[in-house]
């Protein structure tokens, strides 16, 4: 029992917490921005893998036809696959806010394009459906900062660029969301929007701002799956994207909490993919397939236990409509 | 062109005087997007190609005479089954994304009884087909549970089922039923698999079985059910109007789990009638199966009505068969994916399109037209 507990081991999994930890934070916050402006957005999943489908061809175009350095190639990577998440997210924007179409419908037109596409051009230009790339995009120890004892070896050994980005990105959009102008108008643009259009907020361009950062957020967060977690991107983010939304409504629609659900489902995550390298879990010798259902069973307890008291935005998922007070 | 322009107006005095025929051109409409788009698409990679396989994928029923005729039944089946459980579902008020874990429990329950209950005799093939509605049923009642009783969203709990399932799957076969040699499922016995029937003279050369008539069965079941029963009339309220349901004294938390579970038991029967075919083999790959989020475009182009679905299941049939041929134009079958998912997304924008042929008909024949509430969920 005491091999559980030792610091090898927690410097061993707590990298790999964070690195998944970060994503599912940051694509949380962009259906956080999304659904305080009024609109739910379960196509994030798909937006991930249209993101990581644009950003991962860039990678591979960049690593055989240029010598670029391996961290700018994951830079211009991240920054594609969140400006084509942003686009892609335009069209659920469109249908949902001035179409009024049904949500969750025009989410699902999106969750099933983005694979199909990823397939069918995979499998046009290279023959397969899988898109290999060859980097490892891992920064074995950040200088200096790795040095400090205990913090170092936590938060800057084994790290991605993306990781640090994603921070950022998660703190100044919280400062926005929360202290300024057109953070307050998102936010009550998903409470009570009659109310912000009587005073002259447009709603319509609120939301669209809503959606379309949760797109860019989403399309980086598929990037960033695949250069964390795989060396090759299949058409699928194997619900990544569910899991940030499990994030968003376990994290009770609060950044704050949805740090700890992030970590929360990091932590099974870690779990359910190095199950083999925990001494404690190798020796029970369970089928593989119990430990990569963990995140899923998780996020079904979890929803279970908080969905009785819903803290979602009271507009979030009705089209706005002028005439009806 | 002024005999057209006459005919076209008594057109439109029709239309309008039928307004669910409204409902009907908008499904037309978005499959005309969605097939443009997938022209679009085959134009971009291939554009010498791209008309002659845009003919192929519509005229796909037709290409090898009954054979394909039979195959477009074949593919269609599953298709329509997993159409009707999403329709089902959109009556009551609920959306079910989780065909597909349904059917992925169905079919390997499924294949379980059909490798290992050899003893049944010829009852074996009706008590396997019946062990997938079990286990499809079960599979769909779980997210009904929880939502009468823990208010989670059906749609993000099935999804976190489909995986679950998906995974199960992969541990059970390769646990139980497991030939290691072609690294698949074992084969269920001939006596388990779905009777041809006449079909094989009917159609020669396809894949056709009896399984078509086990869809229309569900078909005339759920036509009943929604419109000829209390209990659909209660489901179909609950859906429509949850408050008033209440009020009236029906169960809503009761009701959502029962819909959940026939619309489990329908998708749990697609497994059975997709892996109970010779030559068909389960495989322990951890991919979720397409078919289960095929039939929500099927169930919105059917307008949720079990004839309708019917109807847009053997379309999909024929465009599946026609995506069979698109290899030889160099094309991949994934472009039916794409057409499919731009149909759905046609189909979230529906009430835009029947309110664009209310205004049209509004303009053009002076004729006010009631559009009918959507039937689909809110």
């Amino acid at each position: 029992m005491s091999e559980l507990f030792n610091l090898d081991l927690l410097y061993f999994l707590f990298p790999l917490v964070i690195a998944s930890m970060v994503p599912l934070a940051v694509v949380a916050l962009g259906a956080l921005y999304s659904e305080r402006s009024g609109v739910i957005n379960i196509a994030l999943e798909g937006i991930m893998v249209m993101g990581g489908f644009t950003g991962v061809m860039t990678i591979r175009y960049l690593e055989q036809s240029t010598s670029m350095p391996l961290q700018w190639i994951a830079f211009i990577g991240l920054f594609i696959g969140a400006f084509s998440g942003m686009i892609f997210s335009f069209f659920h924007a469109y249908a949902s806010i001035h179409m009024k179409a049904n949500q969750i419908i025009s989410a699902t037109a999106l969750n099933l394009f983005a694979p199909a596409l990823a397939v069918f051009v995979a499998r046009t230009l290279y023959l397969t459906r899988r898109i290999v790339i060859s980097g490892n995009y891992r920064i074995t120890a950040v200088p200096v900062l790795s040095e400090i004892s205990f913090i170092g070896p936590m938060f800057f050994t084994r790290a991605y660029l993306s990781t640090y980005i994603g921070v950022v990105l998660f703190i100044v959009l919280t400062i926005i969301l929360y202290k300024t102008r057109l953070g307050l108008r998102i936010r009550s643009c998903g409470e009570n929007p009659h109310a912000a259009d009587a005073l002259g907020v447009n709603i319509y361009k609120i939301r669209y701002v809503g959606v379309l950062v949760s797109g860019a957020l989403a399309g980086m967060g598929g990037v960033v799956f695949v250069l964390s977690f795989a060396t090759r991107f299949d058409g699928t983010v194997i619900g990544f994207g569910f899991l940030a939304l499990a994030v968003l409504i376990f994290g009770q629609w609060h950044p704050g909490k949805i740090i700890l659900a992030a970590l929360f489902f990091a932590a099974v995550r870690v779990v359910s993919s190095t199950y083999s390298s925990i001494p404690y879990l190798r020796d029970a010798a369970l089928p593989a397939e119990i430990y990569r259902m963990l995140p899923y069973i998780a996020t079904l307890i979890a929803l279970a236990i908080v969905s009785k008291s819903s803290r979602a935005p009271r507009a979030a998922g009705e089209p706005y409509d002028a005439g009806k007070r | 062109m002024n005999k057209i322009g006459r005919l076209w107006e008594s057109l439109l005095h029709k239309v309008a005087d039928r307004p669910e025929s409204i409902s009907v051109l908008s499904s037309i409409l978005a499959i005309v997007s969605g097939l443009l788009v997938g022209l679009i698409v085959m134009l971009f990679v291939n554009p010498s190609q791209a008309f002659p396989g845009f003919i192929t994928i519509l005229t796909g029923p037709f290409q090898d005479g009954l054979a394909s005729m039979g195959n477009t039944l074949y593919f269609g089946v599953p298709i329509v089954l997993t159409g009707l459980s999403v329709a089902f579902a959109f009556r009551t008020g609920l959306f079910n994304i989780g065909a597909t874990g349904q059917l992925t429990m169905g079919a390997f329950t499924a294949v379980y009884i059909g490798v290992n209950w050899g003893f049944l005799g010829p009852l074996h093939w009706v008590v396997a087909v019946l062990g997938a509605i079990l286990a499809g049923a079960i599979w769909g009642s779980i997210p009904g549970f929880l939502k009468a009783f823990r208010n989670v969203h059906e749609v993000v709990s099935s999804i976190m089922l489909n995986y679950i399932a998906m995974y199960m799957n992969t541990m059970l076969i390769t646990q139980l039923i497991y030939n290691q040699q072609y690294a698949r499922a074992q084969s269920p016995l001939p006596s388990a698999r779905i009777p041809v029937l006449f079909m094989n003279n009917l159609f020669p050369g396809s894949n056709a079985n009896m399984g078509i008539f086990i869809a229309i069965l569900f078909v005339i079941i759920l036509h009943i059910i929604l419109n000829h029963t209390t209990f659909g009339y209660e489901l179909k309220s609950v859906g429509f109007n949850l408050e008033a349901a209440r009020y009236a004294g029906m169960s809503e938390k009761r009701n959502m789990v029962l819909a959940m579970t026939i619309s489990g038991a329908i998708a749990g029967s697609a497994g059975a009638i997709m892996f109970l075919v010779a030559g068909k083999h389960l495989e322990p790959v951890n991919h979720l199966m397409p078919e289960g989020f095929t039939g929500i475009a099927i169930a919105l182009l059917g307008l949720s009505a079990p004839i309708g679905v019917f109807l847009a299941g053997i379309f999909y049939g024929a465009l599946e068969q026609g995506g069979y041929y698109m290899q030889l134009y160099d094309f991949m079958p994934e472009i039916i994916d794409i057409i499919i998912a731009v149909i759905i997304y046609f189909a979230a924008l529906s009430l835009f399109l029947r309110k664009f042929v209310a205004n049209y008909l509004r303009k053009h024949i002076k004729k006010e037209v009631q559009l009918q509430e959507g039937s689909e969920v809110k």
